[in-house]
């Protein structure tokens, strides 16, 4: 495969990986997806929200679940940053704190796939982050 | 914030949260003026005037989930350190423009870091924005934008790792030919 310098480039790539593209059903209904917001204000960045984020975004695409990765402003954890999100189809929001890689992958696999509760849940009474 | 890609992240974010539909990202440098620019403008609602003078100040934020706001200080704090400044200019209701200008060569300017991740994180993040992002050297002059991105793909395939990897090398490889510094 040659370099990619150009747009036309990439559309040749899209074209080489059509099949593996699968178009997200569920995507104007997110409510029915994983929903995975990562923090990513300053305090998030700092402490590595970055890692975190693609961690997510390569992990649930590799495992084939249905997330939709996002980023989300300051929850006012700024000690506990990198801090994440999660909300299951049907279920309470949850947010975790400290979320390096090992974390998240402790996440994806015990708490999205199986549904267990894990240690790192930040106790609140919530309130959505649209602030 | 170790590099120029986690401050722009950190910029952007402001203007997400000021409710924008359009970020223009655009770095300039200059080899002879040994200047190292970066303005992100967009067209979220704006500040005041006295919002404006606060912006700066790392003990002022409009969030209420916590008491400090250091994005804008600690960009101001690295470009001066470096021998640069910034400067915020705003209205309510058209915009905000934040420039900050880094001394290219000085052994404080952060590295770049990772420009082409930052593209791309803000584009899955944020399915609805209009992302634009240019890099001017005297070599020459990179620009691309999320629209452009979308349009050549056909819709959002940004989640397919190949396509991710793709406009990574895309952009890293034009970056390289106008000798972006690192």
């Amino acid at each position: 495969m040659g370099k990619i310098t150009s747009l036309s480039d990439l559309k040749r790539i899209r074209e080489e990986v059509q099949s593996q593209i699968k178009i997200r059903e569920n995507s104007d209904h997110p409510e029915q997806m994983v929903q995975i917001k990562v923090g990513m204000a300053t305090c998030g960045i700092a402490s590595g929200a970055r890692e975190t984020m693609n961690y997510f975004i390569e992990e649930t695409e590799h495992q084939a679940i249905d997330a939709i990765v996002t980023q989300t402003g300051c929850m006012g954890y700024c000690y506990a940053e990198p801090t994440v999100e999660v909300i299951l189809p049907g279920k309470e929001p949850v947010v975790f704190g400290y979320v390096n890689k090992k974390k998240a992958e402790e996440i994806i696999e015990k708490y999205i796939v199986q549904g267990e509760l894990i240690d790192g849940i930040i106790p609140l009474s919530f309130k959505t982050i649209d602030d | 914030m170790k590099t120029i890609a986690d401050h722009i992240l950190d910029i952007c974010q402001n203007s997400i949260r000021a409710e924008s539909t359009l970020i223009e990202v655009m770095i300039e440098e200059n080899k002879y003026s040994d200047i190292y620019k970066i303005t992100v403008s967009d067209n979220g609602k704006g500040m005041d005037v006295q919002t404006l003078k606060k912006a700066e100040d790392p003990f002022f934020t409009s969030r209420k989930t916590r008491k400090v706001g250091m994005g804008l200080a600690l960009l101001k704090q690295n470009a001066e350190a470096s021998n640069g400044k910034i400067k915020i200019e705003s209205q309510p209701g058209k915009g905000t423009l934040v420039k900050a200008t880094f001394g290219r060569s000085h052994f404080d300017r952060p590295p770049a870091g990772e420009l082409a991740d930052t593209f791309i994180l803000l584009m899955i993040g944020n399915e609805n924005l209009m992302l634009k992002f240019s890099y001017k050297t005297d070599q020459g002059t990179f620009e691309i934008s999320s629209s452009e991105i979308r349009d050549t793909l056909g819709g959002n395939v940004v989640f397919n790792r190949n396509i991710r990897q793709g406009i990574s090398e895309l952009i890293e490889n034009n970056l390289n030919k106008i000798e972006a510094e690192k």
